[in-house]
């Protein structure tokens, strides 16, 4: 359904075929580990088997000694980057000392999995006979692996020397500096956010409900590992061919942590087999730099499934502690939380995430909101779509809901009356912009789904909301005009999701000219200008922007070539859908076809360019409902029917928001009912595989049914809102409260898996 | 994964040769397994044996007394996918067809599913139920072994060395009988047993009595367990809720899981208990339905 009239796009709205299709489906398309550079060695990682050690030695005599080898590194082959906490600059995302530290140990192993040496070798075998040569002597220290834990006061100490920041702004946290004293702990972060007078809120509520829920870690499921290959030249230069969502990112950390300059450094991003947030870091990527440095060869560094698992990094683990209080006539006055957050080896969590989305759907008067940052002998936490937010609305949505059961209201008209609208107040201070909340809550009602009854024991219906903020940053295109009028169309934006093709859908509207005459492709970081990160669902936001900047650019130039050809001023051409006329004399016309054959001769190329950093970014509310079944003699739940009904603004291409909504629904959805990472008391990942880290597949998923809601975003020429998060906030609660129906009681932790639903229903 | 030699013999023979030839040997009857642990530096060999290009294990004889031969490589979708054994062998199809997915299952076999000893390998309660017999083979000649007197622990067996399992035997199944075979998981496909159950129920002429039963239950032991005790709580009972429940006692009262990732102690002794009672149900379905 669209809520306002929009222009009649010619392009937009369609759904072309992706440009990229056939070359993925027909099995040509490049992902980092199909790159061969002719004489590339193999490399492999040396991790510690232990969660928590010192580690007293390494001696790689042997293993270097090994004919076949080419290069080892360990830990002191790294420059020495600081980090120390006053040496992060605002905002921050990461401590680079810490960092480098995570990627390569130094003097402490801080996590199963942490790697302590890198292997070159003539073949992967070579390499891993080489690994069993290297001799590194641990003196083991006992792991700490929850978040409450490693805040109590005797805990281990995970990162020597690190003390709590309690700035909002430097949250990455960090050690203290030489000389420095002060009580060290496992807390990296802590903050508060504040609105309104708590105590005055309480009071006007009538009833108050106190909680504490806890979502596990889970992992991104990108299907391609991590692999990356590096060649160092004689004339110093580095070029990284790998799989990320950010090759400006990996550039430039990746120069800061090996003391290089970014001019120094080349990335070429390859396809990439999956990312949703874990991609956007540097993970090996200095390693195999370091590794070909060390030995001048082109290095290639791949990782195995079990890797992944052990040492990769899933999202936080948070415990989040709620009260909220509310009147009979259903108006939410006080919200007050806790939320801890597992940062894992080094700070970092996204507990920023959930504290700025979880109340944001509602308009609440008076509210408190305390974020905690805590490492543990975990790898470190990667980002895993909408990071954060998702916790915190399996807090928020799951005590709605019991205070709808218990005013006896419609769980929807509840969320309708508390519904935030431009202009409230969030308790983080920032104002709503832009938003179709209410739309989607009222389309939400309105879907057969939800007209639909629910009947029969053990089954069960719940609801839920999300919001995502979206993102923006820089981006840059190159839109080169081909002899034959079709359009080379360069960006610096990592596709994961099609937004190559979203890209030319606009640039293609935009100039007025077909979206098959639009060649997009993804360049390397010296072919292109900056462009942040495929991260935030700012892809097509941003994109968007500079495929209308550079189309304005594109048509500027095809009418000064035309007026130059007919020797008249500018003013006096008209472009209208790849057709130049004169003013003058009307019968006179360029198509843009004829430009470009004879462009050479008649001034040069034609090259349309931008680079923007928009504003106008607004954020996305999604809306999912649940139905399930559970088995009571099993506890196995099974999903009978969901729905997912969104604010997607503009969508350029619907297939591929349904195909975002979809795809985060069914991602949530395995969250909430199987996956979990098992961890033994030494800190050993118990199911660090595919067959036992237990993602749903086609078979346990009911077809997920979409509904596209577009209130198109003012401040973007299309009207684009990010959709790729917001999809990803409701499934956890949405089937938290449908379970909790189904059961007649109410879980508060993660997973809902068969076992657990059991222990709940003997504790019933 | 360290490297190490691929051979594959023509003949049996030539197996039994290259067994004795001093090398460390892993044999290969599918490689859905092996080749996955030597990857992981979970198992390693010197030279590994195909046994996929013997005659005599990738047989499948349907045998005029009404039993079958199963060469011990034959892959398992080879079995779903024969007519007449789908609809005389149901029990057995309902293990072979949820063996990992349809790749896996044009490579994987009964015979690699049973050697690899998983305690929770979906063949092995269903070849159970049926009462089939091993057929073992060396140099030295052949044995026989009723495949509940297979197992000896987790991923071992009582096969030694130089020893190939040649084939899979079913006997005759007695009249008005049915095997119904099914496990838990959590997902609906592509898992491991939490626990499960194959049971094969044997009705007298009357059709309304137990004439005989045979359980056995997956997931639940160090091996594979039959549990008598079960069968006997439902032999002269009428085949109704009730009776069943008994056997669900029983096997409940024999499982001795342990708790690990993939489930709890607890919650493996209850779901034995309700895999027993719905094995049961379903196969009385069968014999009902005349399958």
């Amino acid at each position: 359904m669209t809520t306002v009239d929009r222009p009649p796009y010619r392009i937009v709205g369609t759904r072309p075929i992706r440009h990229d299709g056939i070359d993925k489906v027909t099995g040509r398309a490049k992902y980092a580990n199909d790159v061969q550079i002719p004489g590339h060695l193999h490399a492999r990682f040396l991790r510690s088997p232990h969660a928590h050690a010192r580690i007293l030695s390494i001696d790689t005599s042997r293993a270097e000694a090994l004919p076949g080898v080419f290069a080892v590194v360990t830990g002191k082959d790294f420059p020495e980057v600081s980090a120390v906490l006053r040496e992060q600059t605002e905002g921050a995302m990461a401590n680079m000392g810490l960092l480098s530290r995570h990627i390569m140990a130094r003097d402490k192993a801080w996590f199963r999995g942490h790697a302590v040496a890198a292997v070159a070798a003539d073949s992967p075998h070579r390499a891993e006979e080489a690994l069993k040569l290297i001799e590194v002597r641990y003196e083991l220290l006992p792991p700490v692996l929850d978040a409450l834990e490693a805040m109590k006061p005797d805990a281990p100490i995970v990162i020597d020397g690190l003390v709590t920041n309690t700035s909002r702004t430097t949250r990455a946290g960090g050690i203290l500096g030489p000389g420095e004293d002060g009580p060290q702990s496992n807390v990296a972060t802590t903050f508060v956010m504040e609105l309104g007078d708590l105590a005055n809120g309480f009071e006007e509520a009538d009833i108050i409900l106190e909680r504490d829920y806890h979502t596990t870690a889970a992992h991104q499921g990108y299907i391609e590992p991590q692999a990356a290959t590096a060649f160092w030249s004689t004339d110093h230069q580095l070029t990284i061919w790998t799989s990320t969502q950010g090759p400006f990112a990996v550039r430039d950390n990746t120069a800061a942590i090996l003391k290089l300059s970014p001019g120094q450094v080349k990335v070429v991003p390859a396809e990439i087999g999956g990312g949703f947030g874990a991609k956007l870091n540097i993970t090996i990527e200095p390693v195999a730099a370091l590794l070909a440095m060390k030995c001048g060869r082109p290095v290639k560094l791949a990782v195995s499934r079990l890797e992944v698992f052990e040492a990769m990094g899933p999202a936080s683990p948070a415990y989040v502690h709620l009260r909220m209080g509310i009147t009979n006539e259903g108006r939410i006055t006080a919200a007050d939380t806790r939320l801890i957050f597992e940062a894992g080896a080094i700070p970092g969590s996204p507990v920023p995430g959930a504290a700025n989305c979880m109340f944001s759907p509602y308009n609440i008067a008076n509210g408190r909101i305390e974020g905690i940052d805590v490492v543990v002998n975990k790898p470190k936490t990667l980002s895993y779509r909408a990071p954060g937010a998702p916790s915190g609305a399996y807090a928020v949505e799951q005590m709605l809901d019991e205070f709808a059961a218990m005013l006896g209201k419609d769980p929807i008209e509840l969320r309708l009356l508390n519904a935030a609208h431009e202009g409230d107040r969030r308790i983080n201070g920032v104002a709503c912009g832009s938003m179709g909340f209410q739309e989607t809550l009222e389309a939400a009602a309105a879907t057969d789904h939800y007209r639909s009854p629910i009947e029969g024991p053990w089954r069960g219906r719940g609801v839920a909301a999300g919001f995502w903020g979206n993102a923006t940053g820089p981006a840059s295109v190159i839109a080169g005009l081909l002899p034959d009028g079709r359009v080379s169309y360069i960006e610096g934006s990592v596709d994961i999701g099609g937004t190559r093709t979203t890209a030319a859908m606009m640039f293609a509207e935009a100039v007025g000219m077909p979206v098959t005459d639009v060649r997009p492709s993804v360049a390397d970081t010296d072919s292109i200008g900056f462009t942040s990160n495929t991260g935030g669902s700012s892809v097509t936001f941003k994109q968007g922007w500079a495929a209308y900047e550079a189309a304005q650019d594109l048509k500027r130039q095809l009418i000064e070539r035309a007026a130059k050809t007919w020797d008249v001023p500018v003013d006096r051409v008209r472009y209208e859908a790849g057709v130049c006329t004169n003013l003058d004399d009307e019968a006179k016309t360029l198509t843009t076809n004829q430009i470009a054959a004879r462009m050479n001769g008649t001034g040069g190329p034609i090259i349309g360019h931008a680079t923007v950093v928009p504003r106008g970014v607004a954020g996305g509310f999604a809306v999912h409902i649940a139905d399930v079944e559970v088995d009571p003699a099993t506890g196995k739940v099974t999903l009978t029917r969901y729905s997912c009904v969104q604010d997607v603004g503009t969508a350029i291409h619907p297939g591929y928001v349904e195909g975002q909504m979809q795809g985060g629904a069914a991602q949530g959805i395995g969250w909430a009912i199987n996956e979990e990472y098992v961890y033994n008391a030494e800190g050993r990942m118990e199911n660090s595989s595919f067959l036992d880290y237990r993602m749903p597949t086609a078979l346990d998923l009911p077809p997920i049914e979409t509904h596209l809601v577009e209130v198109p975003n003012p401040g973007h020429p299309f009207g684009v809102r990010g959709v790729g998060e917001a999809a990803f906030v409701p499934p956890l609660p949405a089937m938290a409260n449908a379970v909790a129906h189904a059961l007649g009681t109410r879980m508060y932790d993660l997973p809902m898996s068969p076992r657990r639903v059991l222990e709940a229903l003997a504790r019933q | 994964m360290e490297s190490f030699e691929y051979l594959a013999p023509r003949t049996l023979a030539e197996a039994f040769a290259a067994l004795g030839n001093g090398k460390r040997s892993l044999m290969l009857a599918g490689g859905t397994d092996v080749i996955v642990q030597l990857r992981e530096n979970r198992r390693s060999c010197d030279q590994l044996i195909d046994l996929k290009h013997i005659p005599e294990l990738m047989a499948v004889d349907i045998r005029a007394d009404g039993g079958l031969d199963i060469g011990a490589a034959v892959p398992l979708a080879e079995l779903y996918g024969n007519r007449d054994i789908a609809r005389r062998w149901p029990g057995l199809v309902d293990a072979a067809s949820i063996i990992g997915g349809r790749a896996i299952q044009s490579r994987a076999s009964f015979g690699g599913n049973l050697c690899n000893a998983s305690p929770a390998a979906d063949s092995s309660p269903s070849l159970m139920a049926h009462g089939a017999v091993l057929t073992i083979a060396s140099a030295g000649g052949t044995r026989t072994v009723p495949v509940d007197e297979f197992f000896a622990g987790p991923g071992r067996s009582v096969l030694q060395p130089g020893e190939v399992l040649l084939r899979v035997s079913i006997p005759p199944q007695p009249a008005r009988s049915a095997v119904f075979y099914h496990r838990f998981i959590p997902r609906n496909e592509m898992d491991i047993a939490v626990a499960s159950a194959g049971v094969r129920l044997v009705l007298d002429e009357s059709g309304d009595r137990i004439a005989s039963a045979r359980v056995a239950l997956g997931a639940v032991a160090a091996t594979p367990i039959m549990v008598p005790a079960a069968a006997e709580a439902v032999v002269g009972q009428a085949p109704v809720a009730d009776t069943f429940a008994k056997a669900g006692e029983a096997a409940s009262a024999a499982a001795q899981p342990i708790t690990d990732m993939r489930g709890s102690a607890a919650q493996r002794k209850h779901l034995v208990s309700v895999l027993t009672v719905r094995a049961f149900e379903h196969a009385l379905q069968r014999i009902r339905e005349g399958r």
